[in-house]
């Protein structure tokens, strides 16, 4: 029998925790293929941040170290100054790395530390039952905007790829979105540009992807992948910001 | 015998650092620990070390998390106002079993405080300072010397305890210059493995660094593990000195620089034919409960001194339980107080308790 499709080697195997439609089970399983694709699961440490994604040190199949909120670029920076050998990588939701972390983000691009960030855009704080990120949309209701984000309050929604390709020592960013199959394999390559700069020693690497959370949302599945489309994307444009061969890297 | 050379106390914890094969700096401005930092950075790279100046104390921390969690022996410095933004790191590496040596040169505060000596985060570093049940180990050096020994040594503890160690000083002993020697030098290649560390999952199970336990049974578990370990310390890391303690009729205790200026009033009183120790706390975690407790048995009374509005006095009165009575007295603010007026203090209590 011919094995057409199967879990990849870097993810353990176990059951989620995320919830029916969240688009977290997409971003893991790309990141973990390009892992394997790369055979450098033996030498890869993930970092995995505070949100929904803070259990991901259960489902990837490699080395992990937990973060306090918003620090995993810190710590990644710890860890791959020790070992520049390894290949490290931070997963972080858009509250841990654009609010509360947005010093260790700014700083790391800054220094263009050899590390790859995958970042996960979904407008809300999930983990926490709903409340709006900075990434929360104008007039997107959450718990903490129950009359919808006011812009003259609460400030217009950061967009995180432009602001840190004003830095030098951003080599590779990227914004993706994980709403459709097309737009999915464009993910998996960003990934995979995202981990090759890395291995290019290049500097710092981000892919910021855009997300669903049909529960804070309260919108099932496939109302939220239009929505990611039809709301998201608009404001968040796709495509690559800064390529190594850009030239604009350090 | 290594030869003696003349040091700034911040410089000679910075060398000793080295000296203990410790490679990776992470750390932020703050006076009056600047020479700490500078130090490592002029050094490191010579001994193909990393320094790197990090945007902030919380991240300096976390890249200190990082590089331990890496496996390697790594060490930051601050002073109090920084050491306070380093406590949600701390509080990690403590609940993640990471070993670390971490530098406070106090100063006074609270808030933003002053840039002068002080002893007034003695409860911050003894008693948890982040949030959880945890414990450092805490060395407070009364010398140059002492800080390069103290040093050191915290390395090997932090390594056998898996637990982050600071380095209690204060502006003193940061900034002056005494003549040290370097007793020992480890080189990082000799210091045994850790299996425990992230360094890549060849022929073996990932290795996860990490504090969270969503089930209370086994954070509970987690907690009664850490707790084994402070026992542990409680009874093999007590450092403590005592001075003509044998026939004291009072003892003072005292620790740091403040301990150094408290002799003088000791041996003054003395001079005077008033029979007075000094009690010398050098681990403040563990504290010497058991000699405190033991003097306190023997004399009139114990006078604590501090550079503060009084901290480690909590911990006399707890160790001489009831034993005898417990003074204090203490400057604050950056304000040091002088052997004079820690004699005069002695004398009157003294006096009263002749009467």
């Amino acid at each position: 029998m011919k094995i057409v499709a199967k879990r990849p080697e870097s993810l353990a195997d176990k059951p989620t925790h995320y919830c029916p439609g969240c688009t977290h089970g997409i971003a893991h399983r790309l990141v973990a293929e390009v892992i394997d694709e790369m055979n450098i699961r033996e030498k890869t440490i993930g970092v995995a941040p505070v949100g929904c994604a803070v259990l991901a040190y259960e489902y990837f199949n490699c080395d992990f170290q937990q973060a306090a909120h918003g620090r995993a670029p810190a710590v990644a920076t710890g860890i791959k100054r020790v070992n520049p050998e390894n290949f490290v990588f931070t997963y972080q939701g858009d509250g841990d790395l654009a609010s509360i972390g947005t010093a260790e983000i700014v700083h790391a691009a800054m220094r263009g530390e050899n590390i790859t960030t995958i970042f996960i855009n979904n407008a809300i704080y999930g983990m926490t039952g709903g409340q709006m990120a900075p990434t929360t949309m104008i007039g997107q209701k959450t718990t903490t905007s129950p009359y919808g984000r006011d812009a003259k309050s609460a400030g217009n929604p950061i967009r995180v790829v432009e602001m840190l390709a004003t830095l030098k020592g951003s080599a590779y960013l990227s914004r993706v979105g994980l709403f459709n199959n097309k737009e999915i394999k464009k993910a998996k390559k960003a990934i995979r540009k995202a981990f090759e700069t890395q291995k290019a020693g290049q500097g710092f690497s981000l892919v910021e992807l855009l997300s669903t959370c049909p529960t804070n949302w309260g919108m099932n599945p496939t109302e939220a992948l239009d929505w990611v489309e039809s709301n998201m994307v608009p404001y968040y444009p796709l495509g690559e910001f800064k390529t190594p061969e850009g030239g604009d890297s350090k | 015998m290594a030869e003696k050379i003349l040091m700034k106390g911040n410089e000679a914890i910075a060398e000793a650092g080295i000296k203990a094969g410790c490679r990776y700096f992470f750390g932020y401005p703050i006076t009056p620990q600047n020479e700490l930092p500078a130090y490592m950075a002029r050094r490191l790279p010579m001994e193909d070390g990393v320094f790197l100046q990090a945007e902030s104390e919380v991240a300096a921390i976390n890249m200190v998390y990082g590089a331990a969690g890496a496996g390697a022996r790594v060490m930051t410095s601050s002073s109090s106002p920084g050491i306070s933004l380093k406590q949600e790191g701390i509080s990690y590496m403590a609940g993640s079993e990471l070993p670390g040596v971490i530098v406070n040169i106090i100063r006074g505060g609270p808030g933003l405080g002053g840039i002068q000596p002080a002893q007034s985060d003695y409860l911050q570093a003894t008693k948890g300072g982040g949030h959880g049940d945890y414990r450092l180990l805490v060395l407070a050096p009364q010398s140059v010397q002492e800080a390069v020994d103290l040093t050191l040594e915290a390395f090997d503890l932090a390594d056998k305890y898996r637990n982050p160690v600071m380095i209690l000083g204060d502006g003193m002993i940061g900034q002056m210059m005494e003549p040290v020697e370097f007793k020992k030098e480890i080189s990082p290649e000799d210091l045994p493995k850790k299996e425990w560390a992230t360094v890549g999952n060849k022929g073996r199970k990932p290795n996860v660094i990490n504090s969270l336990s969503l089930q209370a049974e086994k954070l509970e578990e987690l907690n009664l593990r850490l707790q084994k370990k402070y026992v542990q310390m409680k009874e093999e890391e007590v450092r403590v000195e005592t001075i003509k303690t044998e026939d004291a009729d009072y003892a003072i205790v005292a620790f740091g620089s403040m301990a150094r200026i408290a002799l003088s009033a000791v041996e003054r009183a003395r001079e005077e034919g008033i029979k007075v120790g000094l009690i010398r706390p050098i681990s403040l975690f563990p504290y010497p409960e058991q000699v405190v407790g033991k003097v306190a048995e023997q004399v009139k009374f114990l006078l604590t001194v501090e550079m503060s509005c009084g901290q480690m006095v909590e911990d006399v009165r707890l160790s001489a339980n009831g034993r005898c009575p417990v003074y204090f007295y203490g400057r604050s603010g950056g304000v040091v107080p002088t052997s004079q007026e820690i004699y005069e203090q002695l004398m009157e209590l003294v006096r009263g308790e002749k009467e």
